[in-house]
C-alpha cells in the first residue's frame, strides 16, 4: 500500500499509460487537443484524461481509502491530427463504473466539463465516443425508432417527406393550422413547428394545437395518407413540457418535437421517457449545436452530440443537408448519419468515425435533412440520405407560386421519381435533371417548382472539415 | 401578376401514388430492384374503403425465398382476377429490419382509375 505523499505530481506518471489495452467495457473517447507551448504531449493528454476523471490538481490523502488503478481514466494512445502540426489526438480510456447508468448527462458533465476550461490546454475538441454495449444497454433511447415509425405512420420504401411552417414567427393559430392542412393535403407526410415557436403572445400553444389537430385530421380524411405535425413540447420547464404533451396525445396527434440541446439532455431523456409511455414519437431540433460543434478545434463534434441523443431519445434528429443553406461536410455528415441509423458501425476515418460502434438492439433514429434545399436537390438528398431520412423543404414548399399545396404536390412527384429511378438502377446524381424533367411532364406543380429554384444553390466551402490530408 | 393554378387535393395510396400509373416494365423493374435487394414479396388486397387500415387481407402467404419475376407477376394476376373491386400491393419484407423496403399499389381496385396493364 502507497504512503500519502501530499505535492503536486505529474499527471502523465498515473495517467499515461500507453501499455494499456482497452476493455470491452471501457468507454472510450477520442480528443483533439491542442496544448500551451513547451508543455509535453503525454503531459498535455494525461491531464485530459485525469481532468475528466478521478484527478486532481493536487494529491490528496481521500485518494489513498479508494482504489484509483480501477476508477482511473487513462490516455492509451497519442496521434498526430493529419494536415495540423499545432493539434494531437487523444485517445483516453474510462471505466464503466464512472459513470452512472442511463445518463448522457453524467458521461458529458465529466467528459466535456472543468477539463475544457483547464489551462493547460489552448484548445480541446471531443472528437468521438466509443459507448461500451454494456453502458448502451441501460439507456432506454429512441421511443419508438425507425421501425416502428414507419408502421405507426404507414410510411414504406421512400424518404418521409416534410416541411417547416413558415414564417416561423407571427402567425395566427388559425393561420398557422391553414398552412398545416395547405402542405398536408397537397402530398406531405409532416409538417414541422419552427424550433423557435413555443408559446408566444401572438399564438399561444393551446391554440395551435387545436387547429394543427383539426389541420391533420382533415387532411387524413381527404388524403388517405397518414399525417402529423411535430407539435414543439420545449418550455421553460419539464412541468409545461409534460403538460403540453399531454394536450397533443388527448387529440390523437402522433408526434411531438424537443430542442434537446437548449432544453438539455435531462429534459430530453424525461420527454423520451414519457413518448415511449405514450406511444407517441419525439422529433428532435439542434439549435445551438453550431455553437458547440463548428469550431474544428474547440468544443464537441456533432458525431458525438448525435450518439448521446441516440442514447438519451428521439426518433428523428436533424443532421443537416450536404447541399442545402447549412454547414454540413458530405463525408462526416454520412459518418454521424449511421451512428443514427444502423446497429454496427466500423472505425472509419475517412467518415471522422475513431471507434466501432455497437449499437446493439437499440432502436435508429431517422436522419432529418432540413433547411435551403428545393425539387433540384431531391435526386441527390435521396442518393445522400437513403430512405431512412426526412426531407424537409420549408421555403422549397410554401414559395411555391401557387401555394403550399402545389409545393407540396411537387416536391412529393420529385420524391417519388427520384425513388423509381433509383430502384430502376439510375444514376440519381449524374441524371438527375432527365429524371426530374421527365416526372415534370406530368406534373405542372413539379415543372414550375424547378423553373422556380432553378438557379438556387449554396456552394461555401465547409468550415469544419475532416481531418484528412 | 403570376398566374396561380387551383391545387386539387388527391386521394391516394402512399408511395408511388403521385407518379402517372406505373406502365408494366416499370412495374417489373420495381419487382427485380425488390428480388436483387433480397426482399420477400408479399401481396395484400383491400376494399378501397379499408385503405388506411394497418392490416390488408394477405393474398396467400409471403413468397420466401422467391426470386423470379414471372412468379410474382403471375401471383398478382391472380390476386386481381380473383379481387378486381380491391386494391392490390406488393409489399417487400425485409426481416433484418422487419420493416417493408418496398410497398406500392400495383393495381387500383376497378371502378376507380383502375391500373391496367
Amino acid at each position: 500500500m502507497a504512503k500519502f505523499d501530499s505535492g503536486v505530481k505529474e499527471y502523465r506518471d498515473l495517467y499515461w499509460t500507453p501499455d494499456y489495452t482497452p476493455l470491452d467495457t471501457d468507454l472510450l473517447a477520442c480528443f483533439k487537443v491542442v496544448g500551451q507551448a513547451g508543455v509535453p504531449r503525454e503531459e498535455v493528454a494525461a491531464a485530459v484524461a485525469a481532468e475528466s476523471s478521478t484527478g486532481t490538481w493536487s494529491t490528496v490523502w481521500s485518494e489513498l481509502l479508494t482504489d484509483l488503478e480501477y476508477y482511473k481514466g487513462r490516455t492509451y494512445r497519442i496521434e498526430d491530427v493529419p494536415g495540423d502540426k499545432e493539434a494531437f489526438y487523444a485517445f483516453i480510456a474510462y471505466p464503466l463504473d464512472l459513470f452512472e447508468e442511463g445518463s448522457v448527462v453524467n458521461v458529458l458533465t465529466s467528459l466535456v466539463g472543468n477539463v475544457f476550461g483547464f489551462k493547460a490546454l489552448r484548445s480541446l475538441r471531443l472528437e468521438d465516443i466509443r459507448f461500451p454495449i454494456a453502458y448502451i444497454k441501460t439507456c432506454g433511447g429512441p421511443p419508438a425508432g425507425i421501425q416502428l415509425e414507419r408502421d405507426r405512420l404507414n410510411k414504406y420504401g421512400r424518404p418521409l417527406l416534410g416541411a417547416t411552417i413558415k414564417p416561423k414567427l407571427g402567425l395566427s393559430a388559425k393561420n398557422y393550422g391553414r398552412s398545416v392542412y395547405e402542405c398536408l393535403r397537397g402530398g406531405l407526410d409532416l409538417t414541422k413547428d419552427d424550433e423557435n415557436i413555443n408559446s408566444q403572445p401572438f399564438m399561444r400553444w393551446r391554440d395551435r394545437w387545436d387547429f394543427v389537430a383539426d389541420a391533420i385530421h382533415k387532411a387524413e380524411r381527404e388524403t388517405g395518407e397518414r399525417k402529423g405535425h411535430y407539435l414543439n413540447v420545449t418550455a421553460a420547464t419539464p412541468e409545461e413540457m409534460y403538460k403540453r404533451a399531454e394536450y397533443a396525445k388527448e387529440l390523437g396527434m402522433p408526434i411531438i418535437m424537443h430542442d434537446f440541446l437548449t432544453g438539455g439532455f435531462t429534459a430530453n431523456t424525461g420527454l423520451a421517457n414519457w413518448c415511449r409511455e405514450n406511444g407517441m414519437l419525439l422529433h428532435i431540433h439542434r439549435a445551438m449545436h453550431a455553437v458547440i460543434d463548428r469550431n474544428p478545434h474547440h468544443g464537441i463534434h456533432f458525431r458525438v452530440l448525435a450518439k448521446c441523443l441516440r442514447l438519451s431519445g428521439g426518433d428523428q434528429l436533424h443532421t443537416g443537408t450536404v447541399v442545402g443553406k447549412l454547414e454540413g461536410d458530405r463525408q462526416s455528415t454520412l459518418g454521424f448519419v449511421d451512428q443514427l441509423r444502423e446497429s454496427f458501425v466500423p472505425e472509419d476515418r475517412s467518415r471522422g468515425i475513431f471507434f466501432d460502434q455497437d449499437w446493439g438492439s437499440m432502436p435508429g433514429v431517422f436522419a432529418v435533412a432540413s433547411g435551403g434545399i428545393h425539387v433540384w436537390h431531391m435526386p441527390a438528398l435521396l442518393n445522400i440520405f437513403g430512405d431512412d431520412s426526412i426531407l424537409q423543404f420549408g421555403g422549397g414548399t410554401q414559395g411555391h407560386p401557387w401555394g403550399n399545396a402545389a409545393g407540396a404536390c411537387a416536391n412529393r412527384v420529385a420524391l417519388e421519381a427520384s425513388v423509381k429511378a433509383r430502384n430502376e438502377g439510375r444514376d440519381l446524381e449524374r441524371e438527375s435533371k432527365d429524371i426530374l424533367t421527365a416526372a415534370a411532364q406530368h406534373s405542372p406543380e413539379l415543372a414550375i417548382a424547378m423553373e422556380t429554384w432553378k438557379e438556387i444553390v449554396f456552394e461555401f466551402d465547409t468550415v469544419d472539415k475532416l481531418d484528412v490530408q | 401578376m403570376s398566374v396561380t393554378g387551383d391545387y386539387h387535393t388527391k386521394n391516394t395510396l402512399e408511395t408511388f401514388s403521385f407518379l402517372p400509373a406505373l406502365t408494366q416494365e416499370e412495374v417489373y423493374a420495381q419487382i427485380n430492384y425488390m428480388l436483387s435487394q433480397g426482399l420477400t414479396p408479399g401481396i395484400e388486397h383491400e376494399a378501397p374503403e379499408n385503405a388506411m387500415d394497418n392490416y390488408w387481407t394477405m393474398w396467400k402467404l409471403p413468397f420466401f425465398g422467391e426470386t423470379d419475376l414471372n412468379n410474382v407477376v403471375n401471383e398478382l394476376e391472380s390476386c386481381r382476377r380473383e379481387y378486381p373491386d380491391h386494391n392490390i400491393r406488393l409489399t417487400g419484407y425485409d426481416n433484418y429490419t422487419q420493416s417493408q423496403g418496398v410497398n406500392f399499389v400495383v393495381f387500383k381496385a376497378q371502378g376507380s382509375s383502375s391500373r391496367v396493364w
